[in-house]
């Protein structure tokens, strides 16, 4: 930018207009340029805060839970003897006697006890039965006169004869693994290199990733059917009704979601209200089951997440100008017309904006579900925390984090390409 | 390892916000319980008698069992929970990940005054609880005994509570298919165990209602959600202390203990101390089953405990007799398969 100025003014000087006062122009083209360097700083300032915003709140968490999806420290960390001698070895038949001596080397070096620990749980994850392994032989050669340690670690345990085990350490010798993104979607490392499909019992991920888009899809679809006539509502009948409308509306938002959550189990379990109702009126003849259930999630979370369904589409129709109806009808069409070919083309921005934003936060929901859901109604949020609170498993869990993340950014891409990203942010 | 500080120190960062790190008063101490009725009596037996006799003031703080949160404090150093109340399984993880101090007993009391499974490397037995069956006697005149009772919908027909994790399920599983309490982790170490366990819970799968928090478990029995219920003892006396008319069945109990631990890089180290010395002498303990019938582990306070609260605690004798003490060793290593295959039954 700068230089292009100075190129100019070059050319001017030579053109002479300019060239009577030579010190004036170049005063000139710095006091602009200083001007336009003040002018950088001030917005870079404005924005600012923004950015440290994003990279506090979304870079770096983003960036950390992927890091953690495929850092594989624990092993490198505990055993680098072990796995230095089995660089060598082809994976097949026994070790070799120098991997023992090698093992046996590095339990004995002063790495802190919960190192090794650590490297137990991680290689556990593997092979179940690795951890106490570890940990028993830990514990037997930390104090023990070793003279030869093949025979030795064979006394503790039979298993350090099977290649499998040391075939887990030998693959956890590099400082990235693919072990976590693999098993979010139910695959396992295989021996030979590759993946394999993990055994039937345990193929968890992927169905619970449907199941989680498959409830949010479904509560997407019941908010928009819900919310349309609502948002129209408010703003067609206008004045201090439509103000105490968007009230109604907006109340759930002030109220905590654990609250709402758990008045919907009062409200709808055997002996709550609802059901109380309708056997009074003699609708029913034994309760109903409307809560623990795909039912009762549905039901709690179409009320939680129907305002966000609501005002992107109240922003929009707020937009439209009622003579384009008026003008549609005049000219001949009737109000089933009208409203597919005028209006509801019109709110289409408000419709995309409100299915991502419910889509998106439902993906994620967690509280709801654990409460609210049957057994067979769990989403993925709630292996996330199980493997972050309850197995302190990590890597597990930012693997399944980057899983939803994945499948969101492509849905957000798909529905963009589809509408236009432009108009669902209301850009356009 | 720098980065990996550095790392889980940006994420709290970014997570938490700036964590304000507790600044070491010598006067204080922050305790952690696991809420509910149970922090009530921990707070009438230990918190409060601590406070007045050490002149210590003692803060209090509950969790769900979750180590997420310690991690990250110990992760970047800004430790502001000093005493934690952990389940036995949390507490040998955590000793080995270097999560807890590591206890200097000789500032606790001697070891031979306790029941043998109350010593840990870092951390002292602090009570003793179990699972048991239960069910609301104003609703259901003869209820099931025992077990195996339990899976009988026939004769009790209704819903079922059971806590939402494979572990203790499993063992309660195989006890209602006749193992014998001595034999279960024998059983439940081999796939056929295993395989034996799922296929009696899917007998009532159907009927199963899965609750998460011990209050939970209770408040679906009184509703009449459920007709029968796996719950906490001292939840079922502690609601019968306030008008409630619960079972309490011993047969096939499953008892675990919880363990006081001082969390890594505790700035209040030495009150933590003095608070566990404490909580875990023989009056403080003595005085913790009025509050709420859970057993102790500290033999003297065992003893003096008095009879008609004895009935209502795990550890007596005529309690213990076809009882399953919780296999930790088993479950830090099956925990993470189990609990996976677990889920993955629960969600056909």
């Amino acid at each position: 930018m700068a230089g292009s100025v100075t190129s100019e003014l070059a050319v001017r000087q030579s053109s002479g207009a300019a060239a009577a006062q030579p010190g004036r122009a170049l005063a000139l083209a710095a006091g602009f340029r200083a001007d336009r360097k003040r002018q950088r700083m001030i917005s870079v300032m404005l924005i600012g805060p923004l950015v440290a915003f994003i990279v506090f709140a979304f870079v770096l968490p983003l960036g950390t839970m992927l890091f953690y999806a495929v850092n594989n420290p624990e092993v490198r960390n505990a055993l680098p003897q072990t796995l230095e001698v089995l660089k060598t070895w082809d994976g097949s038949g026994p070790p070799p006697p120098e991997a023992f001596d090698a093992l046996v080397a590095d339990i004995k070096s002063d790495v802190p006890p919960n190192v090794l620990a650590e490297a137990g749980r991680r290689l556990n994850y593997e092979i179940t039965g690795f951890r106490s392994l570890l940990a028993k032989t830990v514990r037997n050669v930390r104090n023990a006169e070793i003279t030869v340690a093949q025979q030795h670690l064979l006394a503790i345990d039979e298993q350090w004869n099977d290649p499998a085990y040391w075939r887990v350490i030998q693959r956890n010798g590099s400082a990235l693994t693919a072990f976590y993104l693999l098993s979010a979607v139910d695959l396992r490392p295989g021996d030979e290199g590759g993946a394999k499909l993990a055994p039937r019992e345990e193929r968890l991920f992927l169905s619970t990733l449907m199941r989680t888009l498959v409830i949010s899809a479904v509560v997407t679809l019941i908010c928009v059917l819900l919310a349309y006539p609502i948002a129209n509502a408010v703003v067609s009948v206008g004045g201090r009704f439509s103000a105490i409308m968007l009230a109604c509306v907006l109340l759930p938002f002030w109220t905590s979601l654990l609250v709402r959550t758990s008045a919907w189990i009062v409200i709808l379990q055997k002996e709550g209200i609802v059901n109380r109702v309708l056997q009074a009126l003699g609708l029913t003849d034994a309760p109903l089951e409307l809560v623990f259930n795909r039912t009762g999630l549905y039901i709690a979370m179409v009320h939680i997440l129907l305002p966000f369904m609501v005002l992107p589409l109240i922003s929009v129709m707020k937009g439209i100008s009622p003579t384009f109806v008026r003008a549609s009808s005049s000219l001949g069409a009737g109000p089933l017309t009208t409203f597919l070919r005028v209006y509801l083309p019109l709110t289409l921005p408000g419709v995309g904006a409100g299915c991502l934003l419910t889509f998106i936060i439902a993906a994620g929901y967690y509280v709801t579900p654990t409460l609210v859901g049957g057994a067979s109604d769990q989403m993925l949020s709630y292996f996330v925390a199980f493997y972050a609170n309850t197995t302190i498993n990590w890597g597990m869990s930012a693997a399944l984090g980057v899983l939803l993340l994945s499948c969101i950014l492509a849905l957000y891409i798909i529905i963009g390409r589809i509408v236009g990203i432009d108009r669902i942010v209301g850009m356009e | 390892m720098p980065y990996r500080k550095l790392f889980s120190g940006l994420m709290l960062l970014a997570c938490l916000g700036v964590t304000s790190a507790a600044l070491a008063d010598s006067g204080s101490l922050t305790v952690v319980g696991a809420g509910g009725v149970l922090q009530d009596a921990e707070r009438k037996a230990f918190f409060e008698p601590f406070a007045k006799s050490s002149g210590v003031s003692v803060t209090e703080d509950s969790y769900s069992g979750q180590m997420a949160k310690v991690r990250a404090m110990v992760a970047s150093g800004s430790v502001s929970w000093d005493v934690m109340q952990v389940e036995q399984n949390t507490l040998l993880s955590g000793c080995a990940e270097g999560l807890f101090e590591e206890l200097d007993w000789t500032r606790i009391g001697n070891q031979e005054d306790f029941i043998p499974e109350a010593y840990s490397e870092c951390g002292v037995g602090a009570f003793v609880w179990s699972m048991v069956p239960s069910y609301d006697k104003s609703r259901l005149a003869d209820g099931p005994k025992n077990w195996a009772d339990f899976w009988n919908t026939q004769k009790w027909p209704g819903k079922r509570g059971f806590r939402q994790t494979a572990k203790m399920t499993l063992e309660i599983a195989l006890l209602a298919d006749g193992v014998p309490a001595r034999e279960v982790y024998d059983v439940l170490s081999t796939k056929a165990g295993q395989d034996r366990a799922f296929a009696k819970l899917d007998q009532i799968k159907s009927d199963i209602i899965w609750w998460t928090s011990g209050a939970e478990s209770l408040e679906r029995l009184a509703s009449g959600d459920v007709a029968a219920t796996a719950t906490f003892n001292g939840r079922v006396s502690a609601a019968n202390a306030t008008g409630k008319n619960f079972a309490l069945l011993w047969d096939g109990q499953v008892y675990g203990i919880d363990y006081w631990g001082i969390v890594k890089g505790s700035a209040n180290r030495e009150n933590a101390e003095k608070f566990i010395a404490f909580a875990s002498s023989d009056t403080a303990q003595s005085a913790f089953p009025q509050y709420i019938t859970y057993g102790v582990t500290n033999k003297k306070a065992i003893s003096n405990v008095k009879p008609e609260l004895a009935k209502d605690l795990p550890t007596t004798e005529e309690n213990l007799k076809n009882a399953v003490g919780l296999n930790t060793e088993f479950w830090a290593d099956n925990g993470e398969a189990l609990e996976a295959r677990f889920a993955t039954w629960r969600a056909q």
